[in-house]
């Protein structure tokens, strides 16, 4: 009985490689200002040519500053790598949107939200966290510059198919519990090489129940534990989701898209290589504590001893990692000072995130000493928070309130947090070095990020909250 | 693409857990760098202290292991971000072979588009390498590709896995696109049928 992912990777086989490879067609292939511009130069130096562009996005995002204001030179990296990147694009016929379109955005943003992103679709780009895309029903993957030059050259990519790993969620989220809280508990359950070698399928009560931004930010972290691919079946949410986006098919072509779409889902019966059941009331609000995803923590909890760590790899990893963090073994996390919080990135940077974290700060002012920022994900989220009066809310507090792009996620841009300052930020990763040189980074859903803002401290935003 | 065949020299362990791409190579220097101007950077959160000096604590600034060819790594080597250039940084300092438990998905890839070889061995197998470096750090490890082994020194050949497409790449000094090339007339013929079969997927041109 085939699964999800079945169905939708043996529809893309475009031809056998012998020893299972296989040559799959790329049905989107996304750029950014990275490596899309990369794979972009290096088609040029090899003397090829886009093989489909109609089947090709490009958006800046990573090296464009977000401070208000911003244009595509704004930083030294952008004003270098943003004019060819867009005079390449579109000398190839390739859709391009520029850093103040309406449309722009994060690439993982605006992919669903404009529509591009389609269940049963092949998705490709430059980046680790084309994941996300997966929350509709599509398989999305992160490639290397190399082989994104690859799918331009042909619209295909050499893959050996994955093993089939179903993540399922048992029961509904507690109180003050995120999406993101359920994906870092996961990291932590599985670890970061957990899924090394899996396509993910996500399931159970808990997902059924989300929202597609939710969804999003699930799909979005598989490959911090390895899994390039994360996938969530398509029903009626996701097909409400993207009714009238602006590249959603329309009229007949919907209807026969959905009925398509319908036939996805795993049968019943449907065979995993491995499964891992959760269960909801296991999960608190998350925290981070070290410089890898499976370094989380519930809020409660305490800094663990790298004595206790099960294998001498990960006991050199804690031991290194609390020198780099500056924690003490034992010690609360809550009530730990931060110096900066950070709401953003692809993975939590959506309308939804956004209120969830003013929700938090309302009525209250980012604590004394403390630097906060809201980076939206894209054009249209910003629009539509600032129609529902979020800026306000966040700059009376005494936030930024900022232009799209991926800013402080990845610092590539020049936005970096300061040598030896504590974060609390929304993004996915708190590796050695990712938000700034010495940068220490513990990572939390929105919610928690505003609680640490408002109170200059790692905290249970259950506290702050009505019930 | 440069081929790989053989690989002969000193290898370094560096086993701790996880290690990711963002530690091998910082973002930064891929947008100011050309893929073959890395060697300063290459792993620069740890093999420099906060003032720019050698950390004389980090592996690869240890006597033999500095320019060794062969990496022991612990499990999930290369894991987090796509970026390619944890490939070019790892060559820049003179790395060929990374011998690990296991790897990120899209670096083991990235890999075989660079002429570098990652090797999946036991986890007991890697440490066991890693001893022997430790006692003998000037000691010879030899890489095999064509044979598919691993030579210790004074030691037993290792045999690994390693998928023909792969190995075929590597010792012809072929990335995917040298191999993909006569695939086109295949890809035409999908798209043909595609076009009528899921029309959705095919936006009119905004
Ligand atoms: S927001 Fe962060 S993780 Fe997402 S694409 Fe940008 S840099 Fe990558």
């Amino acid at each position: 009985m085939p699964t999800l992912f079945d169905k939708v990777w043996d529809a893309h086989v475009v031809a056998e490689l012998g020893d299972g490879y296989q040559l799959l067609h790329v049905d989107r292939n996304l750029l950014h200002d990275l490596s899309g511009a990369k794979a972009l130069s290096d088609l040029e130096r090899r003397g090829l040519t886009v093989h489909s562009p109609e089947l090709t996005f490009a958006v800046p995002d990573h090296a464009i500053s977000t401070a208000p204001g911003r244009h595509a030179a704004s930083t030294d990296i952008s004003a270098r790598l943003a004019p060819p990147f867009r005079k390449r694009a579109e000398a190839a016929g390739i859709r391009h949107f520029d850093v103040n379109d309406p449309e722009q955005g994060i690439v993982h943003v605006i992919g669903p939200e404009l529509g591009l992103t389609l269940p049963g679709a092949l998705i490709t780009c430059g980046d680790s966290h084309t994941s996300t895309h997966g929350a509709l029903g599509a398989i999305a993957f992160g490639v290397g510059s190399t082989e994104a030059m690859h799918v331009l050259a042909t619209q295909t990519i050499v893959q050996k198919k994955p093993k089939r790993m179903q993540v399922i969620f048992d029961g509904i989220a507690g109180h003050g519990v995120a999406p993101k809280d359920m994906i870092l508990f996961l990291m932590g359950a599985i670890g970061a090489g957990g899924g090394d070698g899996f396509a993910l399928e996500y399931a159970g009560d808990a997902i059924h129940a989300m929202d597609v931004e939710g969804r999003l930010t699930i799909c979005n972290m598989s490959i911090e534990c390895g899994a390039k691919m994360g996938m969530i079946a398509p029903d009626d949410v996701t097909y409400a989701y993207l009714a009238d986006r602006d590249y959603s098919p329309r009229g007949d072509v919907w209807d026969r898209a959905v009925s398509h779409w319908r036939s996805l889902p795993s049968d019943d019966g449907a065979s995993f290589d491995r499964e891992i059941r959760l269960n909801m009331a296991d999960i608190a609000p998350q925290i981070t504590w070290g410089t890898s995803p499976e370094h989380v923590s519930g809020i409660e909890g305490r800094v663990p001893d790298p004595s206790d760590a099960p294998d001498a790899g990960r006991r050199e990893a804690w031991a290194a990692a609390l020198d780099y963090m500056d924690l003490r073994p034992g010690s609360q996390l809550e009530g730990t000072d931060v110096d900066h919080v950070f709401i953003g990135s692809c993975t939590n940077s959506r309308l939804s995130d956004l209120q969830a974290a003013a929700d938090v700060v309302g009525g209250r002012k980012v604590a004394d000493g403390v630097s906060a920022w809201v980076v939206p994900g894209s054009q249209a989220v910003k629009r539509d928070a600032e129609a529902a009066g979020l800026h306000d809310v966040f700059r009376r507090a005494g936030f930024e309130w900022r232009e799209p792009g991926c800013s402080q996620c990845v610092a590539a841009n020049g936005e970096t947090v300061a040598p030896g300052k504590r974060t609390v930020s929304t993004t996915n990763r708190n590796f050695v070095g990712r938000q700034g040189p010495r940068a220490r980074t513990h990572l939390a859903s929105p919610a928690t990020a505003a609680a640490a803002a408002v109170t200059g401290k790692i905290t249970d935003v259950r506290k702050l909250m009505g019930s | 693409m440069k081929a790989l065949s053989s690989v002969s020299g000193p290898a370094a362990p560096l086993m701790e857990s996880n290690v990711n791409t963002d530690v091998i190579i910082r973002i930064e220097r891929l947008t100011d760098f050309e893929r073959d101007e890395l060697e300063p950077y290459a792993f620069e959160s740890w093999r420099y202290v906060p003032d720019s000096a050698p950390d004389p604590n980090f592996v690869l600034n240890k006597g033999p292991w500095q320019g060794a060819p062969i990496l022991l790594a612990g499990p999930n080597f290369g894991c987090g971000s796509s970026r390619e250039g944890a490939v070019w940084a790892l060559n820049c300092i003179g790395i060929r072979v990374v011998i690990a438990p296991s790897f990120g998905g899209i670096f083991y890839n990235n890999c075989f588009q660079n002429g570098t070889l990652p090797i999946v061995l036991p986890a007991d197998r890697v440490e066991g390498f890693a001893e022997i470096a430790r006692l003998q750090p000037e000691a010879p490890f030899t890489v095999d590709l064509e044979r598919q082994v691993v030579v210790p020194p004074n030691g037993t050949p290792v045999p690994f896995v390693l998928d023909t497409l792969r190995k075929q790449g590597l010792l012809k000094g072929l990335d995917d696109l040298g191999l993909t090339a006569e695939r086109l007339p295949e890809i035409s013929a999908f798209q043909k049928a595609d076009r009528t079969a899921r029309p959705w997927i095919w936006p009119e041109q905004k």
